[in-house]
């Protein structure tokens, strides 16, 4: 009876043990959290107290002077991001209908995985690709095209005239636009997945033809879920390094021409942290990856806030 | 009756137009996917001979091999896929098994969700400043950290919609017998959601597998043969990069046999992972 006892005791000793142990390695993730925007903050202090807010509004890059400022790889990541958005949403939209409404079955999951296939390549990977056979290619035959028929409009033509040298900020763009496809297309197609199948049926009941079932139910019901997919294909292509890297062309100058080269703030990061000499370069780069997380934190936050909500309303609908 | 026909047919055309565009929508995803794999194949395998595995990275303008880099990129790899698996599984359980209550659970897998597509090259500065700076020196050991925290939102994320599969009734019949909970836990439950857990930590192999920006600031590059977790390591990654990018010849050949070997391990965990997954998903 004794032993019995100093058994049970032990076993709810392990219980105790066992659970704390599983707590601290998930607490692990908030410190984590916390550790990296310390270590940020902390390492970009030299940057923040030289240049303040001024740095977010600065087009200065001078190492030889010791002046920094953000603007312009801040700008090239918003407006690199904003190209990729602007081709994979209507692409992913696409292929997600595709997938959930037209493929033969047989080819549903090959063709699924063959999507995902792309997202699994390493970013290195598009980025050598972007550089040896995009670029040479779209120097010579999408970038003249775009200078004699779209650089000449009004309004939208200064964005694309300029030298066609196949790098700089539209190359970058349409790499990371085929990087996120993948991402959003998941997503999509998963949240496409989670219309209860009566209501498609009531509508094609109805008459109502496949693209207006897209549009006017699984859309509408969605469309929490569609945002926060697009939203995570926004925090990918905010964060992708290696890929913009090789085709941005790395240059700290801001020019309209999206054919011109332009740098990002993670390319910036790739190629001059090694290199950077003095505390305030070191610190200036590092602020730029504090920004960067930032930006990424707040927009993966709504996407996955978006996500949470169509999760919460499935449940409620179940 | 004739409008009648005009939205009808109007109707089937949009309905058309836009059905056609989304089966163009497919075949340009998978145009790029084609393009590129093909690109990898005509440069690489020409390049990809044995001296690539039996010979170390090459002084510029000479032929060699790239061995020590695949050698680099495994250890750090195995490495850090150790320090994050455990940490991943064990964090991952308690989300799914402990997280019922309380602030604490939810907010851990919502930074959790948020981590696992933070900026890559950010977890490369904060292991930077956190680790680099402290010691002085690049090493594989830096390298291996931060793939570590690669690795753990993955492993996290699938360990606990692992968890969640496994039916309670599974649990009670545990608990039921006597068994304290972490036995449950620890023999049953993690157990039943074993084929998925290993899925996750392949998947989160094969993303570690093919990241540079990490390891631009932590393990930087050797040019030399080094099993020395504490010096500068060669990874194939870093390798790639600094080849791709160079004028010489050989160099960028031995880029482009790295690059086809990366892409082929990475595509084929992928799909072993999945394989695997939906094999043990029938049997069960």
């Amino acid at each position: 009876m004794f032993t019995h006892e100093t058994r049970l005791k032990r076993q709810a000793i392990f219980d105790l043990l066992f659970r704390s142990l599983t707590r601290v390695c998930a607490f692990g993730v908030l410190a984590l959290l916390a550790a990296i925007i310390i270590s940020l903050l902390v390492g970009s202090m030299p940057a923040i107290h030289a240049f303040g807010f001024g740095f977010l509004s600065s087009s200065d890059w001078d190492p030889v002077n010791g002046r920094f400022g953000g603007m312009i790889p801040i700008i090239g990541t918003l407006v690199t991001s904003g190209i990729a958005l602007l081709i994979a949403i209507p692409v992913s939209f696409g292929i997600a209908i595709f997938l959930t409404e037209l493929s033969p079955r047989v080819l549903r999951r090959p063709l699924g995985i063959a999507i995902e296939l792309l997202a699994g390549i390493p970013s290195i990977i598009y980025g050598m690709w972007g550089l040896f056979e995009f670029a040479p290619l779209f120097a010579d035959h999408v970038e003249p095209w775009l200078n004699k028929h779209v650089g000449t409009l009004p309004y939208i033509g200064p964005f694309f005239s300029g030298p066609p040298m196949g790098i700089g900020l539209l190359t970058a763009g349409i790499i990371l636009a085929i990087m996120v496809i993948p991402f959003i297309a998941s997503v999509m197609r998963d949240v496409f997945d989670v219309v209860p199948t009566l209501l498609k049926e009531s509508a094609y009941g109805l008459g109502a033809t496949t693209w207006e079932v897209m549009w006017q139910v699984v859309l509408p019901y969605t469309k929490v879920g569609v945002a926060g997919g697009i939203m995570l294909g926004l925090g990918r292509a905010l964060g992708e390094t290696m890929a913009v890297t090789f085709v941005i062309g790395n240059a700290h100058d801001l020019s309209k021409s999206l054919l011109m080269p332009g740098n990002s703030i993670s390319s910036a990061l790739a190629n001059e942290f090694n290199e950077a000499v003095g505390d305030l370069y070191t610190s200036s780069l590092i602020e730029l990856g504090l920004i960067l997380f930032f930006i990424t934190f707040v927009v993966l936050s709504i996407a996955r806030y978006m996500l949470y909500k169509l999760g919460q309303r499935e449940g409620q609908a179940a | 009756m004739n409008t009648m026909l005009n939205l009808y047919t109007r109707r089937r055309i949009v309905n058309a137009v836009g059905l056609s565009v989304s089966v163009l929508a497919m075949l340009f995803g998978l145009f790029w996917l084609c393009w590129i794999l093909l690109t990898l194949l005509d440069h690489g395998l020409p390049a990809l001979t044995p001296v690539v595995f039996a010979q170390m990275t090459p002084p510029p303008g000479n032929s060699g091999g790239l061995l020590n880099a695949i050698a680099g990129s495994v250890m750090m790899t195995v490495v850090g896929t150790l320090i994050g698996t455990p940490i991943g599984i064990l964090a991952g359980t308690y989300l799914a098994e402990f997280g019922q209550r309380g602030w604490m659970a939810p907010l851990t897998r919502f930074i959790n969700d948020v981590l696992l597509s933070a900026p890559s090259i950010v977890i490369g500065l904060f292991v930077y400043e956190m680790y680099v700076v402290r010691v002085r020196h690049f090493s594989g050991w830096a390298g291996a950290f931060a793939l570590s925290i690669l690795v753990i939102p993955v492993v996290i994320r699938t360990t606990e919609n692992m968890l969640r599969l496994v039916p309670s009734t599974l649990r009670e019949a545990a608990a039921a017998l006597g068994a304290p909970q972490w036995k449950v836990i620890n023999f049953v439950t993690l157990r039943a959601a074993r084929a998925g857990i290993i899925t996750g930590v392949m998947l989160a192999v094969a993303r570690i597998s093919g990241e540079t920006a990490p390891l631009l600031f932590t393990a930087l590059n050797n040019q030399f043969w080094s099993s020395n977790m504490s010096q500068p390591m060669a990874n194939l990654p870093v390798v790639i990069f600094q080849f791709a990018m160079s004028p010489y010849d050989d160099w960028q050949k031995l880029a482009w046999a790295g690059a086809l070997l990366i892409t082929l391990s990475v595509l084929t965990l992928n799909i072993l992972a999945r394989v695997l997954f939906r094999q043990s998903a029938t049997t069960h």
